[in-house]
């Protein structure tokens, strides 16, 4: 109990001496990022930092009780805003360390027994390792949440439907293809065929990067399921690399039409639908 | 008891199953078409799902099969307005419904038979010919 309040009281009491030695500090730092913060925001946030901290600290050092609660809200709103801003999770994580050393200069100047000043250290680094940890765990956090953001932003551009002509629908397909995207692209095709009253579609996979048996199996899928809408499917774009694998694969492409340019698709999809390309004759005396 | 209703439509027999499929009702569909398609002399064969919402492995393995049946009592038979659910689940199940023709909606669906029969009409003529 006796520690907590030193710790307390020498906070409190030279507030302003931490303060200047702490923004001096962070200034000082090799992780200061001058680049994507001003120094006096940091300065903004360190006074307001420390204010929180010393109201906390007076009711004990257990950042698991509901008196640390402003601060950690206010080191998750600071974290939030690194994160968004492109700070790596060891310069996040600075902004706390840094305190021990400001902190520690004035515990050894006001506390002169050494066996209290060992105990007041200790207290003190592991409450700010505590802090630090939790600063880590939230930086994760906010990185994966942006992960998640991003995927599912992916997810819903990365598969459009676009109708060529009328009756063809064409899926230019771009990165790799596993089992959530197949769902995701599957759904799309079969919905935009029940709309548009498609007859044909085309799959392009010039923006496939591989084709593996897994790949294929969720191609022959959509196809399969398109199919079953009463849709033909083509399949298009298909690389020279990709066509030898396939064929070392084992896999059998054998049911479904596959042309190699996107171009030869579509000619072959007009041609069963009934249309036909001409040149004007204007073109024609021209060329 | 509750049947799923065939109507006939000069050579074409249409079946539209507006209810969810229990096994008892597929059962009892895939006697009653196979008796109308041999009474009726029907030539093709349209069966509308665009109302069934809800398949499992049974009831796409009974839809295989009626058109399977239609086709050796030489009927041609088109599946039409499959829902994309259902399209998926069936994928899924690994029944993709190979050789049962299929088609977006009952429109389409008369034009592709009326096509397969003309075709076959064609075919039979150069034979005699």
């Amino acid at each position: 109990m006796e520690k907590r309040t030193k710790l307390a009281e020498i906070v409190k009491n030279q507030h302003d001496v931490i303060l200047n030695d702490w923004v001096e500090f962070q200034l000082n730092a090799t992780t200061l990022r001058r680049d994507l913060m001003k120094e006096s925001e940091l300065r903004e946030q360190s006074r307001e930092f420390l204010g929180l901290f010393t109201q906390a600290v007076q009711s004990g050092s257990d950042i698991g009780e509901t008196i640390w609660k402003p601060v950690k809200d206010f080191l998750g709103q600071i974290t939030r805003s690194r994160v968004l801003l492109g700070f790596t999770p060891s310069e996040t994580a600075t902004f706390i360390f840094s305190l021990k050393q400001p902190l520690f200069d004035v515990i050894r100047a006001a506390v002169k027994d050494p066996k209290d000043l060992v105990a007041d250290l200790w207290t003190t680094t592991t409450l700010l390792d505590k802090l630090g940890l939790y600063v880590m765990e939230l930086h994760q956090q906010n990185r994966e949440e942006v992960i998640h953001r991003q995927q599912e932003e992916l997810l819903e551009l990365s598969t459009p439907v676009v109708q060529l002509f009328e009756n063809i629908l064409a899926l230019p397909l771009i990165g790799t293809l596993d089992s959530a995207r197949t769902q995701v692209v599957m759904e799309n095709l079969l919905q935009r065929i029940v709309e548009t009253g498609a007859m044909i579609s085309i799959i392009d996979i010039t923006g496939v990067p591989t084709v593996d048996t897994l790949v294929a199996q969720h191609l022959l899928k959509t196809v399969a399921a398109a199919r079953l809408m009463g849709a033909d499917c083509i399949i298009s774009g298909i690389r020279p690399q990709i066509a030898q694998t396939i064929v070392h694969l084992g896999v059998d492409l054998s049911e479904v039409t596959t042309k190699a340019t996107l171009a030869d698709a579509f000619m072959i999809a007009l041609q069963r639908t009934g249309a036909t390309v001409t040149k004007s004759a204007a073109t024609k005396t021209k060329g | 008891m509750e049947r799923i209703p065939i109507l006939k439509m000069g050579r074409f027999l249409l079946v539209t199953v507006q209810v969810d499929m229990h096994d008892r009702l597929a059962m009892t569909l895939q006697d009653d078409l196979t008796g109308r398609i041999v009474k009726d002399r029907a030539h093709g064969v349209l069966i509308d799902i665009s109302s069934l919402e809800i398949v499992d492995s049974f009831i796409g393995r009974m839809i295989g099969n009626i058109a399977s049946m239609a086709r050796v009592l030489d009927a041609e038979t088109v599946v039409v307005g499959m829902r994309p659910a259902v399209a998926i689940t069936l994928v899924e199940l690994g029944l993709s419904l190979p050789g049962v023709r299929t088609a977006l909606n009952v429109d389409r669906g008369v034009e592709l038979l009326k096509g397969c029969i003309e075709e076959r009409a064609q075919g039979n003529g150069h034979v005699a010919g």
